[in-house]
């Protein structure tokens, strides 16, 4: 089983439902398998959050793909899922480097497939950020201002 | 001006260690370059063409002695004893080694400074009017709104990977000196129909490749939604700005591609969600912000006009008469100036100040200023409140550093970047054509009567000069492997402000100074007792400076 980031520890990967592409998963809801408890989605760049909004409650794990590290719209995708209200996974798969695990995990990504060879025990020490922040985020409800 | 609290210096200490750790594994070979590449630029770091380039964030502009005399240190220490000011206010040092760097944030943060944002894709410094706070014509200090936009910006996490770089200016008076227009969001304080100040804001300025002026997408946001309004527009850049063309990635391409009606509902809808969630700003953090902003202890002193002994000292010396002239503006309180110091002498690149020049400065403000500084994005510095009574000493001594040539807004005042000297990415060579032109026009009678102009060169297209909104713009360009120079005019940074035209066909580097020469005997010849360089050109358009600077030689 391969091995991931999980909630703050190096964990082997248990997720064993499938994983669909946006467009499967969309066939997949009409087809009346999804959404359920089995059937994760991945989005890509340019797919937003409210293409599966009106079922997140169901979905177990929405995963956001980074295709390039330099592409940050991930950050927004995450961040908007949690304002929604998702409390289901949100893993980050594919080409992030260790150095934006604080971000991401400030952004309400909880698990970090990588891809590659990763030292994934001294990256688990990126996700420790600072010691406070400015603004508000997922981890820290009240911006910095609100608690001085 | 601002100060440091624990948390803020815990916060740019973290920093600190977070980006020595990163240089060590670059070092070892743990980090790729290119994964190393946005890690460095948002530590301020660039690879250039000699050497690396740091660029230290000078927080819209506002610099203690004590961080001037830090960067003086850190320039002799670890640099070649001179800094470069850019156009966003910052300090650029031009030879530091990359392994150095984490030692310099180190230095830099025992002064409450930093490098962070000061490039790569994400939020940059934001910047503001060089004389907030003094200026006569100011609704409300700027800078306390600067300072809540910076902490918001800093470390932001979900605004670190943006499709490009992403600016700021704030403007809070009649007269924009921010260049609010020219930026991705542009933010001006304006009064309401019941005279309450909130902000106007622009989105979709900017310069570059494709330079377009900012329009407005709300007309007048309540002051306490700034923050989660910024959110929003960031938010949907970064959802929606191109990512496929770095040309095509700015925020203005994304508003022009919507259409503004269609940005502006889009930010709108973001904004539903976010207003008046935790990031609406308390009354106690912006009396908190604006309590570092408080006028300093002045004294009751006559106007300048009924000052005797100044009214005799310039009528009996010429050349401090018109340094006080050209150089010193009128100060919101009465027996006060502002001091602009010019880094723009003849021989020297414009915006380059040295290791004792900034000590200099460092002790004129201790001794005259309240201690503070100021850097302009027209590259020079600002004393921003000495009594009139001490102007004279003042002059003596930056004469001496050779800080006092009194070209302050005239056409020798050139704003430039640091061109094919230094940066990798221009496509010819910026500060040799504005020594030649500085050469060229030293008569200051001359130049006195020509008015103000604003000449700006930039080295490429990414307008780091601001050529677009110089009123003479002058931009390098590689035509087939040689430096070429082309030309626009009536580029313009005010509230009115405009984007330059080109003339023409691009000039060799040694036929510019003639060019300009040109292009001015063409204003003098037509223009009327009232009228300014860009007066002129408005009037009469582009076509009769052409014809004089294309003109056949018989």
């Amino acid at each position: 089983m391969p091995r991931i980031i999980k909630d703050g520890a190096v964990v082997e990967d248990s997720w064993d439902g499938r994983l669909l592409d946006l467009e499967s998963y969309n066939a997949a809801v009409e087809g009346g398998e999804a959404p359920s408890a089995e059937i994760a989605v991945q989005l890509e760049p340019g797919e937003e959050p409210a293409a599966i909004a009106g079922d997140l409650h169901r979905i177990p794990m929405v995963a956001i793909h980074f295709p390039v590290f330099t592409d940050g719209r991930g950050f927004s995708y995450a961040r908007e899922l949690r304002q929604r209200g998702y409390e289901g996974e949100i893993r980050a798969v594919g080409s992030f480097i260790r150095d934006q695990l604080a971000y991401l995990a400030r952004c309400g990504v909880n698990a970090y497939a990588f891809d590659g060879d990763i030292d994934l025990e001294a990256a688990v020490g990126s996700l420790q950020g600072f010691s406070d922040h400015y603004q508000a985020d997922v981890l820290q409800s009240e911006p910095l201002f609100r608690r001085r | 001006m601002y100060v440091y609290d624990e948390i803020d210096q815990r916060i740019i200490d973290d920093r600190v260690e977070q980006y020595r750790d990163q240089t060590r594994r670059y070092l070892a070979g743990e980090i790729s370059d290119a994964e190393f590449l946005p890690l460095r630029l948002q530590n301020g770091l660039y690879v250039q063409r000699l050497a690396p380039m740091l660029r230290i964030a000078i927080p819209y502009g506002m610099l203690s002695t004590r961080q001037l005399r830090k960067l003086a240190q850190i320039s002799r220490d670890y640099d070649k004893g001179y800094g470069h000011i850019s156009t966003r206010q910052n300090m650029q040092l031009n030879w530091p080694r990359l392994e150095d760097v984490p030692d310099i944030l180190a230095e830099l943060a025992s002064v409450e400074m930093h490098a962070v944002q000061t490039s790569g894709n994400c939020i940059r410094n934001t910047t503001t009017d060089q004389f907030a706070g003094v200026a006569p014509d100011e609704l409300e200090d700027p800078r306390p709104w600067c300072e809540i936009i910076r902490q918001w910006s800093t470390f932001h996490p979900e605004f670190a990977f943006l499709p490009r770089k992403f600016k700021i200016a704030v403007c809070a008076s009649e007269t924009d000196r921010a260049a609010i227009h020219a930026h991705d969001i542009g933010l001006e304080l304006v009064p309401n129909t019941d005279g309450e100040l909130g902000f106007k804001v622009l989105a979709g300025g900017g310069l570059g490749r494709t330079p377009v002026i900012g329009q407005v997408i709300c007309e007048w946001l309540e002051k306490k939604h700034l923050l989660s309004y910024l959110e929003s527009i960031l938010r949907v850049y970064n959802q929606l700005g191109r990512r496929d063309n770095k040309y095509k990635a700015r925020i203005k391409i994304l508003v022009k591609a919507m259409g503004v009606d269609a940005f502006r509902e889009r930010v709108e809808q973001e904004w539903q969600v976010l207003k008046d969630g935790p990031t609406t700003l308390t009354d106690a953090e912006i009396e908190r912000a604006r309590s570092y902003f408080t006028r300093p202890d002045y004294q009751t002193l006559p106007a300048d006009a009924d000052n005797e002994a100044l009214q005799t000292l310039l009528a009996e010396n010429t050349e401090f008469a018109r340094w006080y002239q050209r150089n010193t503006l009128p100060h919101r309180v009465d027996g006060y100036r502002i001091v602009n110091i010019s880094l723009k002498a003849t021989g020297y690149a414009p915006g380059d100040v040295s290791d004792t020049q900034m000590e200099v400065v460092a002790d004129l403000a201790d001794a005259y200023s309240f201690g503070e500084v100021r850097t302009t994005h027209q590259q020079n510095l600002v004393l921003a409140e000495v009594a009139s009574g001490d102007l004279l000493a003042v002059w003596e001594k930056l004469s001496a550093m050779g800080l006092a040539t009194p070209n302050i807004g005239h056409l020798t005042d050139i704003i430039c970047c640091p061109g094919g000297d230094y940066c990798s990415l221009a496509n010819a060579k910026s500060i040799p054509v504005a020594e030649a032109i500085q050469e060229r026009f030293e008569n200051l009678d001359y130049l006195y009567d020509l008015g103000p102009i604003d000449l700006n060169i930039s080295g490429c297209m990414n307008a780091c000069g601001h050529h677009h909104i110089g009123h003479i713009g002058v931009l390098g360009v590689d035509k087939k492997g040689a430096e070429f120079y082309q030309v626009s005019l009536g580029g313009h940074q005010g509230k009115d402000a405009s984007l330059g035209k080109i003339l023409g066909p691009s000039f060799e580097q040694d036929a510019m100074p003639g060019v300009i020469e040109k292009l001015l005997e063409t204003y003098v010849a037509l223009r009327t007792d009232e009228e300014q360089f860009l007066d002129t050109y408005r009037r009469v358009g582009i076509d009769p400076f052409k014809e004089r600077v294309y003109a056949q030689d018989h």
